[in-house]
């Protein structure tokens, strides 16, 4: 078929977009492993956890109040949900002495309120379970095991993308592809490393695979930053292989089964001083994974709020201009394929029928699962793009390139008086949330400016949103439900109407509300030909197929759903 | 940077109308309040006479022309100016406002805000991403974070011969709330505390369209049946568009809202309600707005709030009618039997 024939003037309106350049190499930002606050958090690890502890327990007595009987049942609460977990849901990494000293603090809880010294007693025992937990948390940073696990990574990786991307056994000892070419890094690359030797970064990338924190350590690598903490599920510590990496790349332990107020203080606490140290810090401010595709929209105060607590904490300790400051880096990963979607897709339809029944599980926990993961992974075509995003203060200010905040105008603002009151730097805890709840908000619009739409995302949603159009009265779980004769879309309304969508999104893309990938200024048979094959490729049941008289048939409505879900928030179903 | 100590901090108030002076003499019964006015005239009247347009202003009250004098001296600031020169007056402000100021306005209007070249009259619809409400005014042109808003029955003529009011203070933060409620506080005037500062805002803001319609009503001499009916079904229309627009259902149905609705509505001292009593005498638009000394905000809030209905396919039929009034050559009268016409609903169907 003559396609120029066909459309002569078709998308004229479709720029190309700009190449990614997938060769440039990165100097390291601090050239000497000694000069990385982690390295130095690390050398002081016992000290680091005695703060921690203080803190914790601090924060705790401030929270239960000061009498000694609200500690006793804040440690009687605890107790009780330690030993619900222990009942009911045991992991494999729990220490074994866990049961036996949960049994010990019942043991003594039971007299401790009748004891002429229950203050004392209760304190104690409340620190006791403090540095449990903290002990517990605290990650284990060692530059030198940290080196070797970055080499083994980004080697074994390129091994085996070349050897998948090139004809032949020998092909694994050539280096043809960098992981660059399937892993593209754009954004403010720059900004990004020249920020990390004036202040401590918080990257805070949008979460959808247990990949991502891989992903996210192999690329600030590249890029040449020093190592990043992050919190880790302490699942993923149930693998060995795993564990190794984790401990070794300044990881620290995330159990969330855990939710009573020592062990989430706890877990703040880390994160705040750590910050405080200086540490560059990851966090997935959506808490766990997107379970429904869709971009954050909510994130978790709790572990944002620690660099706004930490931030107030540096400077209260340090008057001068000189006082380290935090930056906000959001951070867009994109995939066509996410092999988890199948089990969090029904999770989600799940959860929001039933939110009260859901259980943490570890359903990522066997070294099989992940091995064929990440095979098919770097094996396979599929490609994945790494946007960084601008830097921001904690108030969502924007950052010039000496790391001063700019405000809408381009007057420097001092973020010291964020802060203050009359005149001093005065503590207000709803104050701190609030400012949490609107960076919160900034990152969520920084998230969808950045994020970088694939053929794949966009096939998705046009194919789900024909269909929905067509069954307005339905709702979502009898969409989900509609029969096979009701999945066909005929090619010609699909592409109209995708060409239609495509319009649309270059218009947002020219406001700087969105990112598209240089694949979308393709004539638009190819683009959705590329979409069509890289939909969730490697599912046993492809979302979206084309039949043999060339119309649209979708083979999973959950898995289209959740591919369909990355495209939401842009208003874009008001086109269709 | 504020130094500490030096000399007590004194309230700001910017804006020297009836409602600015309002405002400053209930602050200045126990704080120094400094106060702008933009006509020099204004600030030397004030000065020489304790007159700020025949207002009676306090002895606490400083006045002043020049605006970073008063936000140097002042951490606290309640802008109370008219929504049009809102946007202005911020970004005169903006070069001296630092994140430790709070702004506390008192402005029931809405600012508009559309693409380069653009004008309201290209658009039939309008998007909530075109409106601002003063606080998110404030927000984008200025680093102030501790934004709140007053709200409430609190015309100023009542306030300035000191009668007993109230008013609610709204703001995502508890330190503004504590700070309004210190600097406002008194004898004679009550503060509430409210966490939902879009809803408060829209309160003041909406409530105007309503009295534009009392006003009418009043003016052809009808009833309190009728002032009931319409306070009532007004108050319906103010929810749905509010919550359409951000807003929650529980600040419509407190004292900001049918609170001062009730009031605007009441009361021939209200502006608004002079514009729909003067219509309903036969003046046109032009020749009530031309002999106005300040400004009736719902005249342009009419006209944004049915565009937005539009978008957002919420049922105003007042607002709607008020609109046709005042720029449709309805009248009132017609107005009026066309209201009564309109097949009603259930009663209460938002909450």
């Amino acid at each position: 078929m003559n396609k120029e024939a066909e459309e002569p003037i078709e998308d004229a309106d479709v720029k190309p977009l700009p190449p990614v350049d997938t060769k440039r190499e990165y100097d390291p930002v601090l050239p000497g492993a000694k000069d990385w606050p982690v390295v130095r958090m690390s050398r002081h690890r016992k000290e680091f956890i005695e703060k921690v502890i203080d803190y914790t327990f601090d924060r705790v007595k401030e929270l239960v109040g000061k009498s000694a009987e609200s500690m006793v049942e804040e440690l009687e609460t605890t107790l009780h949900r330690e030993m619900l977990r222990i009942k009911q849901n045991p992991w494999k990494v729990d220490p074994e002495d866990d049961y036996d000293f949960w049994k010990r603090v019942r043991n003594e809880l039971t007299t401790m309120r009748y004891a002429p010294n229950m203050r004392e007693q209760a304190d104690r025992m409340m620190r006791e379970i403090i540095s449990r937990y903290v002990n517990e948390i605290a990650g284990n940073f060692n530059p030198s095991s940290y080196r070797v696990a970055r080499k083994v990574v980004t080697f074994g990786l390129t091994r085996l993308l070349n050897a998948a991307r090139l004809p032949g056994y020998t092909s694994i000892f050539k280096s043809e592809f960098s992981l660059q070419d399937k892993v593209n890094i754009v954004g403010e690359v720059d900004q990004l490393r020249s920020l990390a030797k004036k202040g401590t970064i918080v990257m805070v990338p949008t979460h959808f695979s247990n990949l991502d924190s891989v992903l996210v350590g192999w690329v600030m690598n590249v890029l040449g930053l020093p190592p990043f903490i992050y919190g880790a599920g302490l699942n993923l510590f149930n693998i060995n292989i795993f564990a190794y990496f984790m401990n070794s790349l300044g990881a620290y332990k995330v159990d969330r089964r855990k939710k009573n107020t020592p062990y989430l203080e706890a877990l703040k606490a880390y994160s705040s001083i750590a910050l405080e140290y200086g540490c560059h810090s990851l966090f997935f401010p959506g808490g766990t994974r997107s379970r429904s595709g869709k971009i954050e929209k909510r994130l978790k105060m709790g572990l944002l709020g620690t660099a706004m607590e930490a931030q107030r904490m540096i400077y209260e300790k340090d008057e001068s201009d000189q006082a380290k400051k935090i930056f906000i880096v959001p951070v867009v990963l994109n995939y066509h394929f996410v092999l988890e979607a199948p089990s969090l897709i029904n999770e989600y339809l799940k959860m929001k029928g039933q939110e009260r029944y859901y259980v943490e599980n570890d359903e990522f926990s066997n070294s099989y699962k992940i091995t064929t993961f990440l095979l098919k992974f770097f094996t396979k075509g599929s490609d994945i793009s790494v946007s960084i995003g601008e830097a921001m203060d904690l108030f969502g200010n924007k950052i010039d390139q000496e790391g001063n905040s700019i405000d809408a105008h381009g007057r420097k603002i001092n973020t010291r008086e964020y802060f203050m009151k009359d005149g001093e730097i005065k503590t207000d805890k709803q104050r701190d949330m609030e400012y949490t709840r609107m960076l919160s908000e900034v990152i969520v619009r920084e998230y969808h400016k950045h994020n970088r739409v694939f053929s794949s995302h966009l096939v998705a949603f046009t194919a789900f949103q024909m269909i929905k159009k067509r069954h307005r009265k339905l709702d979502l779980y009898n969409l989900l439900r509609l029969p096979e004769e009701d999945l066909v879309i005929d090619y010609q309304e699909f592409k109209t109407t995708f060409k239609g969508l495509r319009k649309v999104l270059y218009q947002l893309y020219q406001d700087g509300k969105v990112k598209l990938a240089p694949h979308m200024s393709w004539k638009s048979e190819e683009v959705i030909a590329h979409g069509l094959e890289n939909v969730g490729m490697y599912h046993a049941l492809r979302p979206l197929v084309r039949n043999e008289a060339g119309d649209i048939v979708i083979q999973d409505m959950n898995k289209l759903y959740y591919y369909h879900n990355r495209m939401l928030g842009y208003e874009l179903e008001r086109y269709l | 940077m504020s130094s500490k100590g030096t000399f007590k901090k004194a309230y700001g108030v910017v804006g020297a109308g009836s409602f600015g002076t309002a405002v400053a003499n209930i602050i200045a019964q126990r704080h120094p309040v400094i106060m702008y006015a933009r006509k020099p005239e204004v600030v030397e009247s004030i000065q020489r006479e304790r007159l700020s347009y025949g207002n009676r202003v306090h002895e606490n009250v400083e006045p002043t022309g020049d605006l970073a004098y008063l936000i140097e001296r002042c951490d606290v600031i309640f802008p109370v100016i008219p929504s049009a020169n809102f946007r202005d007056l911020m970004r005169k402000m903006a070069p001296h406002l630092h994140p430790y100021h709070t702004l506390i306005h008192g402005t029931k209007g809405l600012d508009i805000r559309l693409p380069e070249g653009m004008q309201e009259a290209d658009y039939t619809e309008l998007d909530r991403a075109h409106v601002r409400t003063m606080s998110e005014v404030i927000r984008e042109e200025t680093v102030v974070v501790r934004v709140g808003c007053m709200a409430g029955p609190n015309l100023a003529k009542e306030i300035l011969d000191q009668q007993p009011a109230a008013t609610v203070l709204a703001s995502h933060f508890d330190e503004v709330i504590d700070e309004g409620k210190k600097a406002l506080r008194s004898d004679r005037f009550q503060v509430f505390g409210s966490q939902d500062l879009i809803g408060i805002e829209l309160c003041g803001v909406l409530k105007n369209i309503i009295a534009i319609a009392s006003g009418g009503l009043s003016g052809m001499n009808l009833g309190d049946n009728a002032r009931s009916l319409l306070i009532s079904r007004g108050m319906m229309e103010m929810i749905r568009l509010g919550t359409a627009l951000g807003g929650n259902t529980q600040a419509f149905i407190g004292l900001a809202g049918v609170g001062d609705l009730v009031a605007t509505a009441s009361s021939k001292y209200s502006r608004n309600f002079t514009v729909g009593y003067r219509l309903a005498k036969g003046e046109t638009l032009d020749q009530i707005i031309e002999s106005m000394e300040e400004v009736a905000e719902g005249v342009n809030t009419v006209r944004i709030a049915v565009k937005l209905a539009k978008r957002y396919r919420v049922r105003i039929p007042i607002t709607e009618a008020i609109y046709q009034v005042l720029y449709g050559g309805l009248s009132v009268e017609e107005a009026l039997s066309y209201l009564m016409r309109y097949p009603m609903t259930p009663d209460v169907d938002v909450l």
